[in-house]
């Protein structure tokens, strides 16, 4: 060992120690780091100008990094993103196609253009889209480019999920039993499916993110599940082939970041748990996996280099592991060969940018800390906050961000967002809308932070997962550690179900009525800044506080509809009468019994902030409001759980006196009995029945794709089909009729 | 002849300017004591000793006068159980109906003030309780402009006419005329009270006189708007029809000259009330209603939307030849509810009218004109919600110099177009030889032609007594103030009732001493006790409310907002020259 390393080493300790005290996050450490470099490797091309071949918040994660660096950043962009965060972030940013990814952002020919446009050295694929496609690694090179993530042959031995079996199996690191063999027939599948016994998983031998993947519990299910999922994945991945796995009733989803430079060193920083999943996909990340012994994390990490090696990597990768909770194995599930949705929750227990290490191993550098060099400090929470209807299975939402409010960042504290107030999140990529990140001195303080973070992120326009996540974070099993991949569903009845017992529906009822009190509150108050800021008619003396009325006081009424976000499509009528007291204060009543009264003492602060005193107790209030299909809505924040969504009616036009006025008016609200909507916009993608047929209740009638993600609309109940308006490969808005299914 | 006699009640206390300034009461404090208060030269002082006895008794007196005028409001006007009926209300909600104020409360500006006129009219006047006299009216912006609205309270008797309802459509319409407001008549009555027929239907200032006034201030470019929202039956047909735009709500509005019943009783043709003079009939066949409405709050949006468009009126007089306002203005340095205290209970008690000034003009800022001069009269300039205003309040009887200084005063504020306020509690003017010989009859007659012919904006607020020829010079109802309205201590009449008894019993005691019988002090005492109790009762607040002498009862404590509204309100009409009569010199 060298002098200068024993020197960096402790330094670093020293680091350590002090990052056990107060956690900074900062940036790769420059000067502790130069000591290490070896360079051997002759780099005198070293990157100047890097494009990002992605979209949303990694594009501009990413940028911030190279930002940092000094690295000029170029941007590319669908037409759908023309006005989005990630292009106005970077120096330059070039068009690429139309909003399709498959005609945009995963069209290696023109993103290799756009390189070439602008002068860029290198490509950073981000995650998604072609971060994993070994042809586009290739061909980055091959142009001159340098890519910014794992050589092409890793990327191609690890994306055949079968032949990366293979290879680790030889390696010596463990596996589930499956069928990895290339015989695809689906009679062999069929019966190398009942040789490992059912449950099954059947998956992709391609991508990843869970699309395709079918869990199949009995023979009978087979086929169905079997074809679905080679539609989906040669839809996804243009590679239809499939691979099977005994499916682990009780598993925990523990990955393992590693990284790799070219000179063939290859580290571990730690692991993450990321079994807190729904449609297969991670909602929650943490990191470092809780409850887990050191013994047990070094053999994990040994066996993810192991693996690592064993394809000659280098740049991030991520090793994913099975571990049955029932037996403590662990088994190797893949390895993602690029920088994961879930790298800032390792971040911030190291203490490093990951993107600036995958930066300096592109440029040809050694790592910049050795195994031993790594710290791990704290724990640290991701919360995935995605544009999706939870009540509705959780299907993808779209819509415009009317409000988006995350919370201010601070060191422990990250937003990874990469939309802007005013943004849509359509329909053509993922619907994810920000990560936040959070980081304590251990899990509990971490949680601790989760919730409060969770409780002040404030977005409107579109239905999200706070709230959902904000229950999970609460539920004393996750607090617990109670982790697997099928805690959501384990758990469902706390999490999602409205509350069942008429004691908790009251609580919520009462807690939702108390809410509609303070938006009334702060509805009047910020009218009544306004009136004073600007008076109609320039009568500043008819608009004063509180409105004269002889003798008596002024009062208004507000109407609004409670939109009960864990009842889908239910809404709640509630009448509140405000009066205007003299000392300037509202009283807000509310139907009859059980709401008292409540006096409030408004301040409004800003914009959407108020400051609001009832009941002795003053505190915080948010409101956010926007305007759509001929109603306001509105949603209010306020204490640590508090976020509910109201609207109301705007008047009916003024001008309407038409014959056929009530009847325009009240038809929006819902379809006929009978009919069937699709559930979220998307593209049909299949359809299995006729006008005239005759269907049994629960039976597959089409599939809609969105989001990359497959949904079958099943019949709603036995009867005929009719009116069916939709044809293969139409694009379907939400909530339009697709037919009809009258009974025989 | 009368109207110029005044008994004096405490002769010491007022034989003479200075000596009178000397007697004030304990309750007020010289003028240098809170001079500290102030920020400017011109700011008053407090005015008041909370800690005297006078103040105490006066406070406990006034405390239970405003509980008695709250009550009086709950019960009969504002808890609609009582108001209109349980039963009426029920019925009348199950037609998806509004009440009135209801209604006006959707027409107006959000979070604006509404000035109810005459809330009490039609208080205990009737064998039957008729709340607000069953119409409601009052002035309140729409999308900015300032209008009048004329509500029908279909729950008191139908929403018929009774003779104090049409006095108080009358007024409102009067007061529209007067300062330019659109009027939005919202329109929900049987018509004429049949049974008193002969009071409403007849006269120049009947029934026929609401539709006389519609045309007229059509034709002076005051928008007419109807919001037909029940029946408009016979007379009550023509105040939608004309109306410059109407609106009729289906199902629930109707206009007809003669009901069905009557239509069969005079043709035999039957027919429903909706197929004779329903909204769809009158909108797309007849054209007798402009716009049709699908119900009650879609009416209510049309009617916002009409005066949306009114490009012309409302705002034209605005600021017109006047100071402009200030928007940067300041509270009273004092407590305005302090004023209920203040408010004299016992008239006989003479207090500084500065006192209530301090506590109405903005920053207490008043300017006073000649201040050493004619005490007894208080004149001088200030501001309301930032408006200017001349400000004419009495400190104790008139004397001819008070009388020449309000004459001058007021001539001076209709030169600079400075809306009058008038702040009454006068006993009279002076009596007695010495005043006589000085012609005060002379200098009385000067300060009421001056009232009479100004032609600024003129609000008069009662907060004592208004006796004698003292309510003219202090511009009474007759002297057609804009606005006027009571405290509710006041006391309006022709004097006190201990004089007019003390005066009859004179005329009585000589006529029978005449006959030869003796008048016993019993006699006396009966006798005057008798009128005195009329008197006491035709010259309280209420009485005079309920017959429409005034535009209602208010809480001292809203006297500043509701001047604030009111020289707005009057402030819209353009500035009138004003033109004095010949003046008796």
């Amino acid at each position: 060992m060298s002098i200068t390393t024993m020197i960096h080493r402790k330094l670093n300790r020293k680091l350590h120690r002090n990052f056990n005290k107060q956690f900074i996050y900062t940036p790769f450490r420059l000067s502790s780091s130069s000591t290490n470099l070896t360079n051997t490797e002759n780099s005198n091309r070293k990157i100047e100008k890097l494009l990002i071949a992605n979209r949303g918040e990694i594009a501009c994660r990413i940028m911030r990094t190279a930002k940092r660096l000094g690295i000029q950043t170029v941007a590319v962009y669908s037409d759908a993103d023309r006005h989005s965060l990630h292009v106005k972030s970077a120096d330059e940013a070039v068009r690429i196609g139309p909003p399709p990814a498959r005609s945009s952002y995963l069209n290696s020919s023109s993103i290799i253009e756009a390189a070439v446009r602008t002068g860029a050295q290198a490509i950073h694929p981000g995650y998604g889209f072609l971060s994993e496609n070994a042809d586009f690694a290739q061909l980055c090179e091959k142009e001159g480019f340098t890519f910014v993530g794992p050589p092409a042959s890793a990327i191609r031995e690890m994306g055949d999920k079968s032949a990366s079996k293979r290879i680790m199996g030889a390696a010596g690191v463990p596996l589930v039993p499956g069928y990895h063999g290339h015989e695809q027939d689906i009679n062999i599948m069929k019966s190398e499916a009942d040789k490992i016994g059912y449950p099954i998983l059947i998956k992709p031998t391609h991508g990843g993110g869970g699309k395709g993947m079918r869990i199949v519990e009995s023979p009978k299910e087979f086929v169905d599940s079997f074809l679905g999922a080679q539609r989906e994945a040669a839809a996804s991945f243009g590679v239809n082939t499939i691979l099977l796995e005994k499916y682990i009733t009780r598993p925990r989803h523990i990955e393992v970041q590693v990284f790799g430079d070219k000179q063939g060193n290859v580290v571990y920083l730690y692991e993450r748990d990321c079994s807190v999943q729904r449609r297969h996909q991670k909602i929650i990340e943490e990191a470092p996996a809780p409850d887990i012994l050191s013994d047990f994390r070094t053999r994990l990490g040994q066996a993810a280099v192991s693996a690592a090696k064993a394809v000659g990597y280098h740049n991030a990768g991520t090793v994913e592991f099975i571990v049955d909770t029932l037996s403590g194995e662990f088994y190797f599930m893949e390895m993602n060969t690029r920088l994961q949705v879930e790298h800032p929750v390792t971040e911030m227990i190291v203490g490093q940018d990951l993107v600036e290490w995958q930066i300096r191993v592109a440029n040809g550098e050694s790592l910049p800390l050795d195994q031993a060099q790594i710290p791990l400090s704290g724990h640290a929470f991701e919360a995935r906050i995605y544009a999706e209807n939870v009540s509705r299975g959780f299907l993808p939402a779209t819509g415009v961000l009317q409000y988006y409010h995350p919370l201010p960042v601070s060191p422990t504290v990250r937003v990874e967002t990469g939309v802007e107030e005013g943004d849509t999140v359509s329909m053509h990529y993922d619907p994810m809308i920000a990560k936040l990140v959070v980081w304590g001195e251990n899990r509990a303080a971490a949680l601790v932070k989760l919730k409060d973070s969770l409780s002040k992120f404030q977005v409107a326009g579109l239905p999200t997962n706070i709230g959902f996540l904000y229950k999970l974070a609460n539920h004393r099993a996750f607090a617990n550690s109670e982790l697997e991949t099928h805690f959501i569903d384990q758990y469902k009845d706390d999490l999602l179900a409205t509350p069942k017992d008429s004691a908790s529906a009251e609580a919520a009822y009462d807690a939702a009525k108390h809410s509609a009190a303070l938006l009334a509150a702060c509805i009047c108050e910020k009218e009544r800044t306004l009136l004073k800021k600007s008076p109609p008619g320039g009568l500043p003396v008819w608009y004063t506080h509180p409105p004269f009325r002889l003798n008596h006081h002024a009062t208004r009424t507000i109407e609004l509809e409670w939109e009960n976000e864990y009842h889908d499509n239910t809404s709640e009528h509630l009448t509140l009468s405000i009066d205007y007291m003299p000392n300037g204060n509202y009283l807000i009543k509310m139907g009859e019994n059980s709401f008292n009264h409540l006096e409030a003492t408004v301040t409004h602060l800003g914009d959407h902030d108020f400051r609001v005193e009832a009941d002795g107790i003053s505190k915080n209030v948010n409101l956010a409001s926007y305007v759509m299909d001929q109603t306001e809505h509105f949603h209010i924040w306020h204490g640590s759980d508090h976020h509910h969504h109201f609207k109301q009616k705007l008047g009916l036009d003024l001008l309407d006196n038409l014959e056929t006025h009530d009847h325009r008016h009240r038809e929006s609200a819902s379809h006929p009995p009978g009919t069937v909507a699709a559930p979220m916009s998307g593209l049909v993608v299949k359809i299995l029945v006729k006008d005239g047929m005759k269907v049994e209740e629960g039976q597959p009638m089409l599939v809609m794709e969105a989001m990359k993600m497959e949904h079958v609309i099943k019949a709603p109940s036995s009867g005929i089909v009719s009116g069916l308006q939709v044809t293969l490969g139409q694009q379907v808005s939400d909530n339009s009729v697709l037919f009809n299914v009258k009974a025989a | 002849m009368l109207g110029f006699l005044v008994k004096t009640v405490r002769s010491t206390t007022i034989s003479s300017p200075r000596r009178w300034r000397l007697s004030i009461n304990a309750a007020v404090l010289t003028p240098s004591i809170s001079r500290d208060f102030s920020s400017g030269h011109n700011v008053l002082p407090d005015g008041i000793d909370r800690t005297s006895d006078s103040f105490i008794q006066n406070s406990t007196k006034m405390e239970s006068i405003m509980a008695q005028l709250q009550s009086r409001i709950r019960q009969r006007i504002l808890d609609v159980a009582e108001g209109g009926g349980e039963e009426a209300v029920k019925r009348h909600r199950s037609r998806n109906k509004l009440l009135p104020r209801e209604r006006i409360d959707q027409l107006l500006d959000s979070s604006s003030s509404f000035l109810e006129l005459s809330q009490l009219a039609g208080y205990e006047l009737y064998d039957e309780p008729l709340p607000s006299g069953g119409i409601i009216t009052g002035i309140g912006p729409v999308h900015g402009k300032l209008c009048m609205f004329i509500a029908n309270d279909a729950t008191v008797k139908g929403g018929t006419y009774y003779p104090v309802t049409v006095k108080k459509h009358l007024r409102a319409q009067e007061i529209a005329a007067n300062c330019r407001l659109p009027c939005i008549y919202l329109v929900d009555s049987g018509g004429a009270f049949l049974p008193k027929q002969a009071e409403v239907f007849p006269d120049k200032e009947h029934f026929g006189r609401v539709f006389y006034n519609e045309s007229i201030m059509s034709s002076e470019g005051i928008p007419q708007i109807a919001l037909v929202l029940g029946s408009c039956t016979a007379g009550g047909a023509y105040i939608p029809a004309m109306a410059d735009e109407s609106v009729m709500v289906k199902g629930n509005g109707t206009i007809f000259l003669a009901g069905p019943p009557l239509v069969k009783a005079a043709t035999g043709e039957e027919v429903s009330s909706e197929d004779l003079g329903g909204a769809d009939v009158h909108c797309k066949i007849s054209g007798v209603s402009d716009y049709l409405a699908q119900d009650e709050p879609h009416a209510l949006s049309i009617g916002r939307n009409i005066v949306k468009n009114l490009h012309t009126a409302g705002n034209e007089g605005m600021v017109n030849g006047f100071q402009c306002t200030i928007s940067d203005y300041k509270e009273p340095v004092y407590d305005v509810n302090e004023l209920r205290s203040i408010a004299p209970t016992d008239l006989k008690q003479s207090f500084d009218i500065r006192s209530i000034i301090a506590r109405i003009v903005d920053g207490s800022e008043f300017d006073e004109f000649k201040q050493l001069y004619g005490t007894t009269l208080v004149t001088g300039f200030a501001r309301i919600h930032g408006q200017p205003v001349g400000i004419l309040g009495n400190n104790g009887v008139l004397f001819n110099e008070s009388a020449l200084k309000g004459t001058h005063f007021i001539e001076l504020c209709s030169q600079r177009n400075i809306p009058l306020v008038f702040l009454q509690n006068i006993t009279g003017f002076m009596v007695g030889s010495k005043s006589e010989a000085n012609g005060i009859a002379k200098a009385g007659a000067k300060m009421v032609m001056a009232v009479s012919c100004a032609k600024v904006p003129k609000i008069t607020i009662v907060v004592g007594a208004s006796f004698g020829a003292g309510n003219y010079a202090m511009c009474g109802r007759a002297y057609n103030p804009d606005f006027m309205f009571f405290w509710p201590n006041a006391k309006i009449g022709v004097m006190g009732g201990p004089q007019a008894a003390g005066v009859m019993s004179q005329i009585e005691k000589s006529k029978v001493k005449k006959e030869g019988i003796q008048w016993s002090k019993e006699d006396d005492d009966k006798f005057k006790g008798k009128f005195i109790e009329a008197y006491d009762r035709e010259s309280s607040a209420y009485y005079s409310t309920a017959r429409l002498w005034d535009d209602g009862i208010i809480d001292p404590a809203d006297t500043r907002k509701i001047l604030g509204l009111c020289i707005s309100a009057s402030r819209n009409r353009p500035t009138q020259t004003t033109k004095f009569g010949v003046f008796r010199m």
